[in-house]
């Protein structure tokens, strides 16, 4: 029995880029749940399809606590950072909703829209200067990282010049090969960094989310140390998720030509956000799914998921569940697609995809329209992939376009 | 056939799907972003957007029923 449990994380197919593992495929056929074998020997369930990784995101038995000693972990972590978490993602209610709710009404759909005409002015504005530079780029420097960046410091209040610094550190964050002191020295440097920030405005409020939370702290609301880790937090997801979605997403349009027709050619707002949502679905770049613990047995499909078992609920075979998306290895940029599991499901769905949302219409919606000559500089398979990320994504994307684009 | 909505404030995450969905019948509060109900029973005609609404929460925060 044991020899056929398969190791998890598995990595994608060469030549699939776009595709989970094939392996994920073949579980799934077998039924909603399994069991497979982390680097550390422990087993945990693996929930592959849709409908039952839905129903155990909503239940409140399951724990995302990530201190916990038997939380599954799919890398290995230094004994001292065990009680290491980022913020609420790592918290279960009460605990969670208490620091959450003093961030969400900055992501509310209302709130996010009236920010759709600065994120089109830096969209807009890095095209420009795209347009002005050499006629070969990598688009992940030139444009994927800098989108995101440049809009979640305007949020936060973090300034875009120190963007070298975080995005280096959040790169090693976020990478499953670099050793636990590696990622360890990498969140102390960003959660000090915060907490000099956090300084700064104590000393002179400003118009921005740290701000916020530093008349939370005023307030007695919120430990300083608990707004160093919520900002660390909203700066990494803020930009390097969006930033991978940006340039994969680019990838596999230009692999799908027709499809990245149809986004080329319309101003359509509703085709560009069901793109968007379908590129989440079809991409699902948080490829190494959403990790849980059981607090209570749970019965569910034939299984007693005993309480202590870890869970991990594979969401990138889950949007790719036919139950819920009919022909769902087909890019589909008009499918309706809105109910994928790529921000996650329950209350730790992703706080930020309002903001998301609205920086990949904007990106989708421009990006092609202005170049459209847009493709890759080198072969397909030489792009260089994110396997070892904890979001997947490309390292590079050499990109070209033939002169004379047209106007914004 | 028309049907009674009620929403959990406690359960709710604020992550705005009923928002983007069904802007008549749900809203966000200005103070922390969770849910407001504007309209507790709304058209016939919004019948398909407000179970979708509930249906993609992900809190499971909204109840739709039917009577």
């Amino acid at each position: 029995m044991t020899d056929t449990i398969h190791a998890y994380p598995m990595r994608k197919s060469d030549g699939c880029p776009f595709d989970p593992p094939k392996e994920l495929g073949e579980l799934r056929q077998q039924g909603p749940i399994t069991k497979v074998r982390l680097w550390d020997g422990t087993t945990p369930w693996l929930v592959t399809r849709f409908a039952e990784q839905r129903e155990l995101l909503r239940d409140p038995r399951l724990s995302a606590d990530s201190t916990h000693p038997d939380f599954p972990r799919l890398v290995p972590i230094a004994p001292e950072s065990t009680g290491a978490r980022l913020s609420f993602i790592g918290m279960d209610d009460p605990e969670h909703a208490r620091l959450r709710r003093m961030v969400t009404a900055q992501f509310a759909i209302k709130r996010i829209e009236q920010m759709r005409p600065a994120v089109q002015k830096i969209v807009d504005d890095l095209i420009d200067e795209l347009l002005a530079g050499p006629r070969t780029v990598d688009l992940v420097d030139a444009f994927a990282l800098p989108v995101p960046s440049r809009v979640i410091c305007d949020l936060l209040g973090v300034p875009y010049a120190d963007h070298g610094f975080f995005q280096d550190n959040s790169k090693v964050l976020i990478r499953r090969s670099v050793t636990p002191q590696e990622r360890d020295e990498a969140r102390l440097r960003l959660v000090e960094y915060l907490d000099r920030l956090i300084d700064e405005k104590i000393k002179a409020l400003q118009d921005d989310l740290l701000s916020q939370l530093v008349e939370r702290i005023e307030a007695g609301e919120l430990t300083r140390g608990e707004a160093a880790q919520m900002g660390v937090l909203m700066l990494i997801a803020g930009h390097e998720t969006t930033a991978n979605m940006i340039a994969l997403g680019t990838f596999a349009l230009l692999e799908h030509p027709e499809e990245l027709a149809r986004l080329r050619d319309t101003d359509d707002p509703e085709l560009i956000a069901s793109a968007v949502n379908e590129l989440l679905r079809y991409l699902n770049i948080t490829h190494t799914g959403r990790i849980r613990m059981v607090l209570e047995d749970i019965e569910i499909a034939g299984e007693v998921l005993r309480a202590g078992d870890g869970v991990i609920l594979a969401n990138d075979i889950g949007n790719r569940d036919p139950d819920a998306f009919p022909d769902p290895d087909r890019l589909d940029l008009g499918r309706e697609a809105r109910h994928h599991v790529a921000f996650g499901f329950g209350v730790h769905q992703c706080l930020g995809q309002p903001l998301a949302r609205l920086e990949l219409q904007v990106v989708y919606g421009t990006l092609y329209r202005r170049i459209p000559t847009l493709r890759l500089a080198v072969a397909p398979e030489e792009i260089p992939l994110k396997h070892d990320g904890f979001v997947y994504g490309v390292y590079e994307l050499p990109v070209t376009w033939q002169s004379s684009p047209s106007a914004p | 056939m028309s049907f009674k909505l009620t929403v959990d404030q406690d359960k709710c995450c604020g992550a705005g799907q009923c928002v983007l969905l069904a802007p008549e019948v749900f809203d966000q509060r200005e103070q922390d972003g969770i849910v407001v109900l504007l309209d507790e029973t709304p058209d016939d005609a919004l019948h398909a957007a407000v179970g979708e609404a509930a249906s993609v929460c992900p809190a499971a925060a909204i109840t739709v029923e039917e009577g």
